[in-house]
């Protein structure tokens, strides 16, 4: 962990300032937003700022892990994190390899650590996993000798979904002209299957870690016992949530990981703590909407809310998981690939 | 093997029901000859316990494996061995033949299955088995979720007054929980089961125990609501008893932190309030007997995530150690600590051992209380090294142990 006595003061923006070598960035991996020091996850939505300058330039390429191989192991069905971390590696110059675990083998019986063994031999720079059991990603990372990133695990973590849900919440911010350094005295508000999401974890450690007031709706049947002792406050009424909310966070009912009955219909769903927009203008007049996608629309979402053009910042949540992304992957392999400060880690 | 010579252990602390006496004890013709202030007779063997508690061999109430080497390390002579085998004890041959497997340096006591392969749906042959050599009924790692079964197995069982011994967890409520819910469940993205599935299933047992006057013994009862009912129960004359497992005394959920799956158990570790009402569950007696409920797992059953891992500890090696940690605590004293190795699981399985009076068994252990070591998986006897203690320096160790007169590997 980082020692406080290295932090920049307060308000300042990080990247570039930020004092590089081993105090800069201590962990080799990105398993979860609960090991970032405050000061670590806004220097990494600094460090992405670059990258999203890059992202919107003509030239959109990078040499900078050029001869790198990263390998997105993916024991979990995805599309976008998936791609977003191929563009992201691709950008920047790596070699990526895609492993699907429909294709591994893993199917064939093959423990997580065998896997783990086999990545490790093959001598990639950075493995990025996504995984269904909470923990897998840790368990991988003890194996291997190269950076792991969490791409998602069980109902754990998702910190790079974290870390661009802030970053584009930031840009969104700043775009009205409020410096959004940090979110202190945000109402951010997550509704939606709290209890199976990753997203939603990662997200209350980050918000909070950034000075939001985190709030959460759903039904209690998908709301954890004990949540409020991550610093977020609990709702079961979403008008009551809605209430005054800067940002509105949706989330997407995840029946996959539904062992059993949560809550009766997808319709009564809809009719209790679906974002309508009658519903929306309880929140802030100006408040912005979020999701991390897919979308299931007309269930936790109506579509005339998800495509408001001046308030939706669903798209820009996917571009800023490129640019995050790609901060990430520079940031981990930057002592591999020797650079001065880094080096020495 | 039979004792060939008398032997009297002297200079010993004799750890009795009466309280600690210092003296020697002769044990001659695999039984307990003489304690006291007895001296060695002529022809005798004699072993000098150096001022060390000289106890009744171990009786580890409920073990998954029989680990020989992990269990004499452990000081235990005895176990009773859960049904949850491969194959299943559900018929009276695989009982007899698993009643002779550990002699004649470890007796193991097969605890039935209370159900055709402990499904919970058809009552297995209890009453053949206990001719073959069971010494209780078990229900195994689950809970018998019909009600209607469960008071016929009880009845059943009090017609053949065999103890009924059941794992308290609400199926329904567990579902594939892997940790207790709480903070920690919920910031590790672990599906988690309400503490009170215990209590629900324990208060269910209870009643049907009540009704039907049979001997329940739940094997580990781990959280406050489910000790109150186990304490009401006695004191209002039930035939209850009550275990539990170190790991529920020496560890609250903070501990899987990490995703260590050494410490994925089952019952799941529980919150830190659950675990102080288990030690004062100990030291009020609402809690009967330890056991190490010694489940040997490895590597391809704990090398994964956290859910997806097998729940068990490798428990037997730390079982003495860990209790004698409630003495240095002041929860109990030594000879309570022992009586909840010894004596209480003696009792519950009905067999002339786990005291030190004459005629009893000659099984006995040497132990110095105060002897430091660390725990590590790597130098471990178990057949495999899940322990959730891995690192952690224990005191007490078994010096000597003796089965029936004769030295354990001699």
């Amino acid at each position: 962990m980082t020692s406080s006595d290295n932090m920049p003061p307060a308000g300042s923006h990080y990247a570039g300032k930020y004092p590089a070598g081993r105090q800069a960035f201590p962990h080799r991996d990105l398993l979860g937003i609960g090991r970032l020091e405050r000061h670590e996850i806004l220097f990494l939505l600094d460090e992405a700022q670059q990258w999203v300058d890059l992202n919107r330039s003509s030239a959109k390429h990078s040499d900078a892990l050029a001869g790198l191989t990263v390998i997105n192991a993916f024991f979990e069905n995805s599309t976008r994190t998936l791609l977003s971390f191929e563009i992201a590696g691709k950008r920047l110059g790596a070699d990526v390899v895609n492993m699907h675990a429909a294709t591994s083998s893993v199917k064939k019986g093959e423990t997580l650590i065998d896997t783990a063994i086999t990545l490790n031999a093959m001598r990639a720079d950075a493995i990025v996993i996504r995984h269904g059991s909470s923990g897998a990603v840790d368990l991988i990372a003890q194996a291997v000798d190269c950076p792991v990133l969490n791409a998602g695990d069980g109902s754990h973590e998702h910190p790079t979904q974290a870390l661009l849900d802030a970053l584009a919440l930031r840009h969104a911010l700043r775009e009205r002209g409020e410096p959004a350094d940090d979110f202190t005295g945000l109402k951010v508000l997550i509704c939606g299957d709290i209890l199976h999401s990753r997203v939603a974890r990662s997200n209350i450690l980050c918000l909070t870690a950034l000075g939001a007031d985190v709030r959460l709706c759903a039904p209690p049947a998908l709301m954890p016992d004990g949540v409020e002792a991550m610093g977020a406050s609990v709702f079961h009424n979403f008008e009551t949530a809605l209430d005054g909310a800067d940002v509105v966070m949706m989330l997407r009912l995840q029946t996959e990981r539904m062992n059993g009955q949560f809550i009766p219909s997808p319709r009564e769903y809809h009719y209790l703590f679906g974002l309508t927009k009658a519903r929306l203008a309880l929140a802030a007049s100006d408040a912005l909407i979020m999701h991390p996608g897919p979308m299931n629309r007309g269930v936790e979402i109506d579509s005339e809310v998800a495509d408001l053009l001046d308030r939706s910042i669903i798209t820009r949540q996917v571009e800023m998981g490129v640019a995050l992304r790609m901060a990430c992957l520079d940031v981990l392999t930057r002592k591999a690939r020797g650079i001065e400060g880094w080096a020495s880690q | 093997m039979k004792q060939a010579a008398p032997l009297t252990i002297t200079n010993a602390q004799l750890v009795t029901p009466n309280g600690i006496e210092y003296g020697a004890i002769r044990l001659a013709e695999g039984r307990i000859a003489a304690l006291g202030a007895v001296s060695a007779a002529p022809g005798d063997h004699a072993h000098d316990a150096r001022g060390k508690l000289v106890t009744p061999g171990l009786i580890d109430f409920g073990v998954f494996a029989i680990d020989k080497p992990a269990l004499h390390f452990g000081g235990i002579t005895r176990a009773a061995l859960m049904p949850d085998q491969s194959p299943m004890l559900d018929l009276p041959s695989r009982v007899s033949y698993i009643a002779k497997s550990g002699k004649p340096d470890l007796w193991v006591h097969p605890l039935a299955a209370a159900t055709r392969g402990l499904e919970g749906a058809e009552l297995a042959e209890i009453g053949l088995m206990r001719e073959a050599g069971a010494r209780g009924i078990a229900t195994g790692r689950r809970w018998i979720a019909d009600s209607g079964i469960m008071l016929r197995l009880l009845r059943y069982a009090a017609m053949l007054d065999m103890v009924v011994v059941t794992h308290a967890e609400d199926g329904g409520l567990v579902g594939d929980a892997a940790a207790t819910s709480g903070e920690m469940a919920t910031r590790l993205g672990l599906p988690g089961a309400p503490a009170e599935a215990e209590a629900l299933a324990v208060a269910r047992d209870i009643a049907l125990a009540e009704m039907s006057g049979a001997r329940l013994h739940i094997r580990q009862v781990t959280t406050r609501a489910a000790l109150d009912l186990v304490r009401a129960a006695k004191s209002r004359g039930a035939a209850v008893t009550a275990g539990v497992t170190p790991a529920h005394f020496m560890l609250s959920d903070l501990e899987t932190q990490g995703f260590r799956t050494f410490m994925r158990l089952s019952p799941p570790l529980r919150s830190e309030d659950d675990r102080q009402a288990v030690r004062e569950g100990i030291a009020d007696g609402t809690i009967d007997l330890i056991a190490s409920g010694h489940d040997p797992r490895g590597p391809e059953d704990k090398r994964l995530p956290f859910a997806d891992a097998e729940p068990g500890m490798a428990g037997a090696e730390t079982l003495l150690a860990s209790t004698l940690s409630l003495v240095r605590d002041e929860v109990v004293d030594h000879a309570r600590a022992i009586a909840l190795l010894t004596s209480a699981p003696a009792a519950l399985l009905g067999v002339e051992a786990g005291v030190l009076a004459t005629g009893m068994e000659a099984d006995v252990a040497i132990i110095d209380p105060d002897k430091p070591w660390i725990v590590d998986t790597d130098r471990m006897a178990a057949s495999a090294g899940n322990t959730p203690f891995d690192g952690q320096p224990m005191q007490g160790r078994v010096t000597a142990l003796f089965k029936g007169g004769v030295q354990v590997g001699d």
